[in-house]
């Protein structure tokens, strides 16, 4: 049962992965390439690391246990350091002065 | 279960090539930059499953706890960094800009 549910939360985040891998291969801008890359890693990472953590922690004994909080730790810090990175980023490019990307013909639209 | 895990360590090592090609041939510095920051946060995820691999999560879990320090740091750095220089755009015109005017 364990085991199965390793399984759906490890798989779960390389789905989340691909998207974020065909996303920043697909999308025409930088801008819009940043929307793959800033969300579904955090989204790939905490699945991934919550079915490993769930994998580590049985057999229940200390150090186990103590891995395990070690795993979520990670998923906190990149919580708050993925978001932070990927503002920095597109400030950047806002700073920069890099046009966002357009429709082509988009501009006779009203 | 071992086995389900080296799968999963490989198809991480794959996407992480796919985001490589971002990080090789983007027209811009920024580019370059989002695919490195995605191939950074893999590479933790990628840690701990090498770890679970070699049954030494104890250990891994370390290193990829201070790599994804160091990659937040890295990508700061060099935000902040590019944001200040000339010549961010590419050389080429990227092909969606629409500029006013034919001539050009």
């Amino acid at each position: 049962m364990i085991d199965f549910m390793v399984v759906v939360l490890v798989a779960a985040g390389l789905v989340f992965f691909l998207g974020g891998g065909v996303g920043i291969l697909r999308f025409p801008d930088f801008y819009s390439r940043l929307h793959p890359a800033g969300k579904l890693d955090t989204s790939g990472s905490v699945l991934a690391m919550s079915g490993l953590a769930l994998f580590v922690l049985f057999p229940i004994t200390l150090e186990s246990v103590l891995t395990s909080l070690k795993i979520l730790l990670i998923v906190v810090i990149v919580f708050l350091t993925s978001p932070t990175a990927t503002h920095a980023i597109v400030d950047a490019g806002v700073r920069a002065g890099l046009e966002p990307w357009q429709k082509p013909g988009g501009q006779a639209e009203p | 279960m071992q086995g389900f895990f080296l799968g999963v360590a490989l198809v991480l090592g794959g996407l992480m090539l796919v985001s490589l090609y971002r990080g090789v041939f983007g027209p811009t510095v920024l580019d370059r930059l989002v695919g490195v920051n995605a191939i950074g946060s893999k590479t933790v995820v990628l840690l701990v499953t090498i770890g679970v691999l070699y049954r030494r999560v104890d250990m891994f879990v370390d290193i990829a706890l201070a790599y994804a320090l160091l990659n937040f740091i890295a990508v700061l750095a060099a935000a902040r960094y590019f944001q200040k220089r000339k010549g961010l755009r590419s050389t080429k015109q990227p092909k969606g800009i629409i500029i006013s005017g034919e001539e050009l």
